[in-house]
C-alpha cells in the first residue's frame, strides 16, 4: 500500500455513504462525494489506463478537466466514452472501463508495442504506410491505437434539454476570484449566473489556506453561495463554459450524472467574468510519465477534499512557490517528504518536516507499472513511491482567446495573460495572473464595472499571502531519455524535436504533424511546453512561436447535447397535407418531395410501378382525383398588384382579365427561370401566384424583396395562403361529369368556365375556387377549400367519382401525365443555365416593351448563343425500354466523346404504350427529326428527337 | 452567434436571417444597360474589410433591412428598413 484514504478528513466526502463500482472489471470502494479519480486513488489503483500510441501504462495526473491520462469509458445506463475520472463523481453500480487497454489497463496485451517506441516517431504513419493504400492498414492500426470505444448500440436516453439564458453577470467559476465578483455583481443589483465545473464550489479554496475577512476560507464560501441562492442567483455545478460565441454567445454545458443527457444552455450576458483559474503544468525529465508522477496541485487537492494521502514517500518537484505548501500539507499528514527546487536563490522557507534540495531538477524516473524512484541532475537516487511535479501554472485563457483576445506574454509568470481588453469580457484572479488573495480580489472589484458599481467593500485576505516565484523550466532540446510533453497523445520532447527537423516549425503545423494538444485534452497541461520547447530548439522566444488557435469546445460535449430536440424526424420536419389521414386510409404510400410528405401512389397493386401504371392509364380514360394542397397560392393585393406582377413575370400579366389565368416563368435576374406556374388574376387588384409546391417559401421571399426594395410597401400586400386552403384536382375526360355531381353551385359550361378560367362555388355552406387549369393535358378543375373543411369534398369525390370509375392518383402517375404532354417541371427538366427560350418561349423576350426581372440578361452574348440546349422530347425505338434519366445524348468531335445535351425525364407511358422522355439537347429545337446517340453507364443506345409533347399535341383533349 | 436588429422584432439570432447582398447595388433598368454595367449588377460585390452596408432579411418575419456592420470585429452599427430604397 502506497496511496491510502486517511481516518479523518475528506470536505467532500460523506464516510457514512459508503459506494462501490467496478473498474476494468475490479470493484472499487468510495464514499459519496468521491470522483471515480480519488476511489481509485484511495484503493492505490496505479494505472488507470494506456496511452494512446505506445501503451504505456498511464496514471491519474490532475484532480479537474485539464486531465490527460485518467479517461474512462462509463458504461451500463450511459455508456460515454472518454469520461475524465478526475471530474465524473463515483457512484453506487457504475461500471468504468479503462481506455486503449484490453484487458485491462493493468495487463494490457498491447503494452508490447512501447518496446518498438523509437520505430514509431511522429508522423510514422504518415511516411511508412503510403503504399500500396493507406486504408489497407487503417482498421488494424486504428483497432491498437486511440482512446475509448463509442457503443454504436448506444442510443441518447432522450431528447437533450437545450436552454437560452439571459443575466447581468455570467460568471465563470467558483473559485476565490469568481465568488468574489458574484458577490460584488449581486450587490450591486445585477442578476449574476455563477457555473462552475466541479461538484461544489471554492475552486483552490477547497484545499489552499485562505482566511477571508477573518474566516476561514470554507466558511467564506459557504455565505457567499447562500447569499446569491437567497438573492435568487442561478448557480449551476457541475458546468462547464464550453465556448464564447459571436456577440458574446457563452454555451454553457451542464452534466447531470443521473442518466439525463447533458443540457446545452445559451446564455447571453451583458457581461462575461472568466475566473477560470490556472493549470498546473507538468515538469521535464525522462519518463515523467510513469504512473504515480502527478500534479503537486492535485494531490493537495485530494488530500483536502477526499482525505486521499497519494504516497508515503514522496518527491515533491518544482520551479516555483506554490508546491511548498503542498509538500508542507504532505508532510503533516505523516508523509516523507523530499522537496526538489531547481531554484538555488529566492525560494521560499522549507516547510516543516520537508526537506528542501535547492538548486536541483528531475533527470529522470525509473518504475514499471508505477514510479519507484527519481534521479536527480547531480546523480543522486531515491526511491519514492510518488513524485508531485509543478512546472508553473499556464491561466486558463481558452475563452478569452476564443473571444478574439490577444495574448501577452508575461515573463514573470512564465505563461501567457489576457492582453487587451475584449468588450463585454473580463478576466480576472489566476487566469489573470493574480496569485495572492488579494490580488484577486483586488480584480473582482472592477469585473463587470461597465454595469455599474458595487457600494460593498472588496473582501480582505486576512490569512497568510500567496507568492508567485517562478524559475521557468522548458522542456530542453537534446535532453536524454523519453520526456513526455503530452501524455495524451504520445509526444515526446524528441518528437517535437522531429518535427522542427522536417520544417514543421509553426505551432499549427507542429500540433498536427506531432498530434501535440489534441484530442480530448485539447493540450491542456502540454500545449505550453510544447511550444516553449520549440522556441528553444528554432532560437525564438515563446511569444515569437505563439498558440494554436483557441477553439470551442473548451472540454468535449456530447452531440446528443448540440442536437437537442433535432433527432429523428425533427432533424428535417417534412410539410405534411390535411388530408395525410385520409390518403394513408385510402392505401398512400408517402415519400418526400421538396420538402412535403405527398402520396407517390396509392396501392393498387402490391407493385408500385404497376400502381403508377394503373393509376396514370385511367387518368387518362376516365377522371383522375389528385390532392394538389402543396401548390403555392401566395396573394398579390393592392394598387399597384398589376405593375408588381408584371414586374416579377417574365410574361406580361398586366393584361390579364379578373377572373382569368395565364401560365408563365419567374425568372432570376441572370436570366435564367427559377419557378413556373399559373397566375390568377382575382380582381383589378389582386392575384394568386400559384407556383411550384417546393418554391413557396423562395417565391415568397422574392416577391417580399421586390416588393420592399423596389415597389415600397404601401404598393402591394403579399399574403402567403398556401397552407390556408387545399386544393383538389379532378382531371380527365369526366371531370366535369364528376364536379357538377358535386353540386357546387355553379354554371360548368365552357362559355362560363373555360379553360385559363375562374369560377367561385360553394361547398357545405364553404367558399370554392375553382380554377380550370390543367397539368395533365385533360380537362382539369382545381377546387380551392379551407383546409380544414377538405375532407368531406375529397370523400364526397371518391364516392361520387366510383359512377366513373375515378381514381386517386399520386404524384408519380401525374409525373407520366404531365410527361407525356411535354409539361416541364423546373429543376428537374432545366437546370442553373435555361433561359426561358430555351424552353421556347421566346414571345416575351422578342416584345415586351416593359422592364421585368431577368430581362437585360436575355440580351448577352451567351442568352444569344446559337447552339444552345434546349427542350426536346426523345423517342427511342419501338419495343426498347425508357431512358435512363440523366444519360447524355453524345457526340464524337475530332474522335472524342462530347456530351450534347442530356435526358431529364423519362416513363414508361401506359396510355401510348411506349416510353417518353424530354431533355435538354444542343439545337435541339432546331433538330427534330434527328436521331441522337445516347449513352448511358457506357452502353450507347438511339433516341430520336422529337416536339416535347408526345400524347395530344393539338390540345383537344382539354375541351373534350 | 450574432445577435442582428430586425427593425421588426428587435436583436434576434443569425441563423433568423438570411442575406440579401450589397445595399446600394441599384438595379439599372432596360435591355440599353451596358454589359459590364449589367454584369457588375450581377456579380461584383465590395467584400469590403470594416464597415459593410448590406441588406438582410429576417426570414421569421420577412422583414428587409439594410444593416451597416463591421466585417472584422462583426460590430452591428446600424440597421434600418427598406422601403423601396432601389426603385429605379
Amino acid at each position: 500500500m502506497t496511496a491510502s484514504r486517511l481516518a479523518t478528513g475528506g470536505s467532500a466526502i460523506d464516510r457514512s455513504r459508503p459506494i462501490r463500482f467496478s473498474f476494468d472489471g475490479t470493484i472499487v470502494q468510495g464514499f459519496a462525494g468521491d470522483t471515480i479519480a480519488s476511489a481509485l486513488l484511495a484503493g492505490d489503483v496505479a494505472v488507470v489506463g494506456r496511452s494512446f500510441k505506445y501503451h504505456r501504462p498511464r496514471g491519474i495526473w490532475g484532480a479537474g478537466v485539464e486531465e490527460p491520462n485518467a479517461l474512462v469509458d462509463i458504461g451500463g445506463s450511459r455508456a460515454t466514452p472518454n469520461t475524465r475520472a478526475t471530474t465524473e463523481p463515483a457512484r453506487d453500480g457504475l461500471v468504468a472501463k479503462s481506455v486503449n487497454a484490453t484487458p485491462s489497463a493493468l495487463a494490457d496485451r498491447n503494452a508490447f508495442l512501447d518496446r518498438f517506441a523509437r520505430f514509431i516517431p511522429a508522423a510514422f504513419y504518415y511516411k511508412t504506410f503510403m503504399w500500396p493504400d493507406w486504408h489497407r492498414f487503417e482498421p488494424r492500426i486504428r483497432a491498437m491505437a486511440g482512446l475509448g470505444t463509442v457503443d454504436a448500440d448506444w442510443t441518447s436516453p432522450g431528447m437533450a434539454d437545450q436552454i437560452n439564458h439571459h443575466c447581468d453577470v455570467l460568471v465563470v467559476g467558483a473559485g476565490p476570484a469568481g465568488l468574489a465578483a458574484a458577490r460584488l455583481a449581486a450587490g450591486a443589483g445585477l442578476t449574476v449566473t455563477l457555473v462552475d465545473d466541479q461538484q461544489s464550489p471554492g475552486g483552490s479554496l477547497g484545499y489552499r489556506a485562505g482566511e477571508i475577512d477573518g474566516k476561514p476560507a470554507a466558511v467564506w464560501v459557504k455565505e457567499t453561495i447562500a447569499e446569491l441562492a437567497a438573492g435568487g442567483h442561478l448557480i449551476l455545478p457541475s458546468t462547464t463554459a464550453l465556448g464564447i460565441y459571436d456577440h458574446n454567445l457563452v454555451g454553457l454545458n451542464q452534466r447531470h450524472f443521473d442518466g439525463r443527457p447533458d443540457t446545452l444552455w445559451r446564455v447571453r450576458p451583458r457581461q462575461i467574468v472568466l475566473a477560470t483559474g490556472a493549470i498546473e503544468r507538468p515538469l521535464p525529465f525522462a519518463n515523467n510519465d510513469l504512473p504515480g508522477i502527478m500534479s503537486a496541485d492535485a494531490a493537495f487537492a485530494y488530500l483536502r477534499r477526499h482525505a486521499v494521502l497519494v504516497g508515503r514517500r514522496i518527491i515533491v518537484a518544482t520551479n516555483n512557490d506554490s508546491a511548498y505548501e503542498v509538500a508542507g500539507a504532505l508532510a503533516e499528514a505523516s508523509a516523507e517528504v523530499r522537496l526538489v527546487d531547481i531554484r538555488r536563490n529566492g525560494t521560499p522557507a522549507a516547510p516543516a518536516n520537508a526537506r528542501l534540495i535547492k538548486g536541483r531538477s528531475l533527470a529522470s524516473a525509473s518504475g514499471k507499472l508505477r514510479v519507484d524512484g527519481v534521479t536527480l541532475d547531480d546523480g543522486t537516487r531515491f526511491d519514492a513511491d510518488c513524485v508531485l511535479v509543478s512546472g508553473g501554472w499556464t491561466p486558463t485563457i481558452h475563452l478569452f482567446g476564443q473571444a478574439k483576445g490577444k495574448l501577452a506574454w508575461s515573463d514573470a509568470r512564465a505563461a501567457f495573460l489576457p492582453g487587451d481588453p475584449v468588450d463585454g469580457i473580463a478576466v480576472i484572479g489566476a487566469a489573470a495572473g493574480a496569485v495572492s488573495l488579494s490580488e484577486v480580489f483586488a480584480g473582482a472589484g472592477p469585473a463587470f464595472a461597465p454595469l455599474g458599481q458595487t457600494k460593498a467593500p472588496l473582501p480582505r485576505s486576512t490569512g497568510p499571502k500567496a507568492t508567485g516565484g517562478i524559475l521557468p523550466a522548458w522542456p530542453i532540446p537534446g535532453s536524454k531519455g523519453r520526456i513526455w510533453i503530452d501524455y495524451q497523445n504520445d509526444v515526446t520532447v524528441k518528437d517535437v524535436e522531429l518535427a522542427a527537423r522536417e520544417n514543421f516549425v509553426s505551432v499549427e503545423h507542429l500540433k498536427r504533424y506531432t498530434t501535440l494538444g489534441m484530442a480530448t485534452d485539447q493540450g491542456k497541461t502540454s500545449n505550453l511546453p510544447g511550444l516553449a520547447l520549440m522556441a528553444g530548439i528554432t532560437g525564438r522566444t515563446v511569444p515569437e512561436v505563439g498558440t494554436t488557435t483557441y477553439r470551442p469546445p473548451f472540454t468535449p460535449v456530447p452531440l446528443a447535447s448540440f442536437a437537442g430536440a433535432r433527432v429523428g424526424e425533427l432533424m428535417a420536419p417534412v410539410r405534411r397535407l390535411p388530408l395525410e389521414n385520409v390518403h394513408r386510409a385510402n392505401g398512400a404510400v408517402f415519400q418526400e418531395y421538396g420538402g412535403w410528405l405527398r402520396p407517390a401512389h396509392y396501392g393498387g397493386y402490391a407493385d408500385a410501378e404497376r400502381s403508377i401504371a394503373d393509376e396514370a392509364l385511367r387518368a387518362r380514360q376516365s377522371v383522375a382525383l389528385f390532392d394538389g394542397s402543396t401548390l403555392g397560392k401566395i396573394e398579390v393585393i393592392g394598387p399597384q398588384a398589376a405593375a408588381f406582377v408584371d414586374f416579377l413575370y417574365y410574361n406580361t400579366m398586366s393584361t390579364l382579365k379578373p377572373g382569368r389565368c395565364r401560365y408563365g416563368f419567374m425568372l432570376s435576374e441572370n436570366g435564367v427561370v427559377f419557378d413556373d406556374g399559373v397566375l390568377v388574376r382575382l380582381g383589378e387588384h389582386r392575384f394568386v401566384v400559384s407556383c411550384s409546391s417546393s418554391h413557396v417559401a423562395a417565391v415568397h421571399a422574392r416577391l417580399e424583396e421586390w416588393r420592399q426594395d423596389r415597389f415600397g410597401r404601401g404598393a402591394v400586400y403579399i399574403h402567403n395562403a398556401t397552407s390556408d386552403m387545399a386544393t383538389l384536382t379532378v382531371s380527365g375526360p369526366n371531370s366535369r361529369k364528376l364536379l357538377k355531381a358535386l353540386g357546387l353551385g355553379l354554371s360548368l359550361g365552357d362559355a362560363d368556365l373555360p379553360h385559363m378560367a375562374i369560377a367561385h362555388g360553394s361547398y357545405a355552406g364553404d367558399e370554392v375556387r375553382i380554377t380550370r387549369v390543367s397539368f395533365t393535358g385533360d380537362r382539369s378543375y382545381e377546387i380551392s377549400i379551407r383546409a380544414d373543411r377538405a375532407e368531406p369534398l375529397w370523400a364526397h369525390l371518391r364516392k361520387a367519382g366510383q359512377a366513373f370509375d375515378a381514381v386517386a392518383i399520386g404524384l408519380e402517375a401525374l409525373m407520366i401525365l404531365r410527361a407525356e404532354k411535354g409539361f416541364i417541371v423546373i429543376g428537374k427538366d432545366t437546370d442553373g443555365t435555361t433561359l426561358p427560350h430555351d424552353l421556347g418561349v421566346d414571345g416575351p423576350r422578342v416584345k415586351r416593351q416593359t422592364e421585368f426581372v431577368g430581362r437585360r440578361s436575355l440580351f448577352t452574348e451567351e442568352a444569344s448563343r446559337d447552339n444552345r440546349m434546349q427542350l426536346v422530347g426523345l423517342a427511342v425505338p419501338q419495343g426498347e425500354a425508357p431512358l435512363p434519366t440523366g444519360a447524355h445524348g453524345i457526340k464524337r468531335i475530332d474522335g472524342r466523346l462530347r456530351s450534347q445535351g442530356f435526358v431529364t425525364s423519362s416513363y414508361q407511358s401506359p396510355t401510348l404504350g411506349r416510353p417518353v422522355a424530354l431533355g435538354l439537347i444542343e439545337r435541339g429545337a432546331t433538330r427534330h427529326g434527328e436521331t441522337i446517340d445516347i449513352q448511358h453507364l457506357g452502353k450507347i443506345s438511339k433516341a430520336t428527337i422529337t416536339a416535347p409533347c408526345a400524347f395530344d399535341p393539338a390540345g383537344e383533349r382539354l375541351h373534350a | 452567434m450574432q445577435l442582428f436588429p430586425c427593425p421588426f422584432c428587435g436583436p434576434r439570432d443569425e441563423t433568423e436571417f438570411h442575406y440579401g447582398g450589397d445595399a446600394g447595388n441599384v438595379r439599372p433598368d432596360g435591355i440599353d444597360v451596358p454589359t459590364d454595367r449589367w454584369a457588375g449588377y450581377l456579380y461584383l460585390r465590395g467584400n469590403p474589410k470594416g464597415t459593410a452596408r448590406e441588406i438582410w432579411v429576417h426570414m421569421i418575419c420577412g422583414e428587409f433591412f439594410v444593416m451597416e456592420r463591421d466585417t472584422v470585429t462583426h460590430k452591428v452599427l446600424s440597421s434600418a428598413a427598406l422601403d423601396g430604397e432601389h426603385a429605379a
